[in-house]
C-alpha cells in the first residue's frame, strides 16, 4: 500500500530524520496560512498516487502566500491520470547547495531490504545507475538482525561521500533503513534529499509503500495518518468478480478460497499453496496458457468456501474448464477442496470430469481425495508430478491437445 | 434417520434421534455443525453441512455404539471407523 507523499514525510519526521517546515491541506486558503507560517517562497505539490505530477501541472511555485493559495485552489481542481488529489503540500522552497538520493527496498530475490544511495538526486535512481554507476552505492542487510551505522557508511562511502557530508548522511541513511524494516515497507526512499547552504541535510520529497499483508500490525501508524481499513489504494478498483472473490473468502473464517485477480483468460485457476498460486500462474503462461485468473485457496478452507471459489471462476464468462493445483499441502485437506471443486460443477449442471482440466493437489487426506476424484472421473496427478507439468497439461487440454 | 449430501451421509437410529441428552452432545461433538437440536429435543440433521464432514469420528465417539453412521458416499457407501 502507498502512501501520499505528506503522509511519507510524517513517517520520516517521526523517525527523526529532518524534513522542511511544511503543511498539508485540502482548502487553498489554509495553503495560504501555511505559506504565510512558512514566511517566503513555497512549492505547491499535488498529493496524489500517481507519477508524473511536475509535467501535469501539479507542482507550483508561488513567491506570496496569495499565490500559494491561488495555486493550491488550481491544484485540488485538476486531474492527474484519472487521480483527484487527496490534497496539497505546501513547502518552503528550499535552498538547495546538492540533492542526493537515500532508498531502501525490498529484494525479493535475496529475500532482504537492500539499502541504496546516490549523491545524484532529484532524479530517477535508475537513470543515475544507467548513466552514472559508480554513483550507486547499494548494500544488503538483514532485517533480522540489529542495524549498525557502518552498514549505512560503506555504503554512503562507496559513492565517494566524505568528511561532513558523510558524518551527516550516516543517521539519516541508518534510520531510513530502520523505519523500513519497523514498517514493514518494501520501498522507502528520500529523493531528493537536500543538503543545504548551511550543510544540513533535509528530506524534501518521501515515496513509501508498506507491504499489504502488513497493514494489520501497523494499526495505530496508519489510525494516525488517517488512512481508513476500507483504503486499498491498489493500483486499480477491483472489478465486479474480484469483489465476489472477496465475498465468497469472507462467507466464512475457515482457511482462505480467494484473493482474486481477473484476467481474460479461457483457464480458470483454483491454485494456492504459499507462493505455489504464483509459480502455477507463471506455469500456465510460460505453456502458453491464458489464465482467467489469479486466486488462492489454502490453509483449509471449508467445502462451501471452496465450492464457492470454483463457481465464481467457472461462472467468468469465456472460462472453459478449470485446473485446480497447489504445491503438497499439509494445511489443506485435499479431500476437502476436492468435494469443493466437484460440488460447484455439480451444482452448475457440468461434468466434473469435462470442466476439471487437472486436479493436482497432493499433500494432506490425499487417499480420500483421490476417491472421490476417481468417482467422479477427474483427471488428477500427485506429487510425482510437478506444478510444471500438472500446469503444461491443463494447457494442453485447454487446447484440445491430446496428451 | 438418515440424510445424504453429495459426498458424505449420516445415519442415526431412531432411538438414538429421539434421545434429547443424545441429540445435545452430537451437537456440542461436532466440530461442522452436522447435528442439531430441535426445540423439543430431538436430533436434527443439517442437510446443508453434511458435506463439511471432516471425517473426525467424534460423533461416534460421543454416541452409543453402531447408533450413528457417517457413510462415503463416494467410496461405495463405505462407514467410517469409530476411533
Ligand atoms: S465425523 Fe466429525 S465432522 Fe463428521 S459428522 Fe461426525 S463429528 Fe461431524
Amino acid at each position: 500500500m502507498r502512501f501520499f507523499e505528506y503522509e511519507a514525510r510524517e513517517v520520516v519526521k517521526r523517525a527523526g530524520i529532518p524534513v522542511t517546515d511544511y503543511g498539508f491541506t485540502t482548502e487553498a486558503s489554509e495553503a495560504k496560512q501555511i505559506a504565510e507560517r512558512i514566511g517566503g517562497p513555497t512549492v505547491i505539490k499535488s498529493q496524489v498516487l500517481t507519477g508524473g505530477r511536475m509535467k501535469a501541472g501539479g507542482v507550483k511555485f508561488a513567491d506570496t502566500p496569495e499565490e500559494a493559495e491561488a495555486h493550491a485552489r488550481d491544484i485540488l481542481a485538476l486531474e492527474i491520470n484519472g487521480h483527484m488529489p487527496r490534497g496539497v503540500l505546501v513547502d518552503p522552497k528550499a535552498e538547495v547547495a546538492q540533492e542526493y538520493y537515500a532508498g531502501v527496498v525490498w529484494d525479493g530475490t535475496r529475500k532482504q531490504p537492500v539499502m541504496i544511495f546516490s549523491p545524484v538526486g532529484g532524479i530517477d535512481i535508475e537513470q543515475v545507475a544507467e548513466e552514472q554507476p559508480e554513483k550507486v552505492g547499494r548494500r544488503h542487510f538483514s532485517n533480522i538482525l540489529p542495524l549498525s551505522d557502518f552498514e549505512a557508511k560503506e555504503v554512503i562511502a562507496s559513492t565517494g561521500v566524505t568528511g561532513s557530508a558523510l558524518n551527516k548522511l550516516v543517521p539519516i541513511v541508518t534510520r531510513l533503513a530502520k523505519l523500513f524494516v519497523e514498517n514493514d515497507m518494501t520501498l522507502a526512499e528520500i529523493n531528493p534529499l537536500g543538503q543545504l547552504k548551511d550543510g544540513s541535510f533535509v528530506a524534501l520529497d518521501a515515496h513509501m509503500d508498506i507491504e499489504n499483508e502488513a497493514r494489520g500490525r501497523h494499526k495505530k501508524l496508519l489510525a494516525d495518518l488517517g488512512v481508513g481499513d476500507e483504503e486499498t489504494r491498489q493500483a486499480r478498483e477491483a472489478t465486479p468478480f474480484e469483489l465476489a472473490g472477496e465475498e465468497v473468502d469472507a462467507t466464512d473464517h475457515r482457511g482462505v478460497a480467494g484473493n482474486v485477480t481477473e484476467f481474460d483468460g479461457n483457464l480458470g485457476l483454483v491454485i494456492g499453496a504459499g507462493g505455489g498460486s504464483l509459480t502455477l500462474f507463471d506455469a500456465v503462461r510460460a505453456h502458453g496458457g491464458e489464465p482467467a485468473n489469479y486466486c488462492e485457496i489454502g490453509g483449509n478452507p471449508s467445502v462451501a468456501k471452496a465450492c464457492g471459489l470454483a463457481k465464481l471462476v467457472l461462472q467468468k464468462p469465456g472460462v472453459d474448464k478449470i485446473a485446480v493445483m497447489m504445491s503438497i499441502v499439509s494445511n489443506t485437506r485435499v479431500d476437502i477442496v476436492a468435494r469443493g471443486v466437484i460440488k460447484a460443477c455439480l451444482e452448475l449442471g457440468y461434468d466434473p470430469a469435462e470442466k476439471i482440466a487437472i486436479f493436482r493437489i497432493p499433500g494432506a487426506w490425499e487417499e480420500e481425495g483421490f476417491k472421490i476424484l476417481e468417482k467422479y472421473g477427474v483427471e488428477y496427478a500427485d506429487r510425482s508430478v510437478s506444478l510444471n507439468e500438472a500446469a503444461r497439461r491443463a494447457v494442453e487440454k485447454i487446447q484440445g491437445v491430446a496428451p | 434417520m438418515r440424510a445424504d449430501g453429495t459426498f458424505i451421509a449420516v445415519e442415526v437410529s431412531d432411538e438414538a434421534a429421539a434421545d434429547a441428552a443424545l441429540a445435545a452432545k452430537l451437537t456440542e461433538a461436532c466440530p461442522v455443525d452436522i447435528y442439531a437440536q430441535a426445540t423439543d429435543g430431538a436430533l436434527e440433521l443439517v442437510e446443508r453441512n453434511l458435506d463439511e464432514c471432516v471425517l473426525c469420528g467424534l460423533c461416534l465417539v460421543a454416541a452409543p455404539q453402531d447408533t450413528v453412521r457417517v457413510i462415503k458416499l463416494y467410496d461405495g457407501e463405505a462407514c467410517l471407523a469409530a476411533v
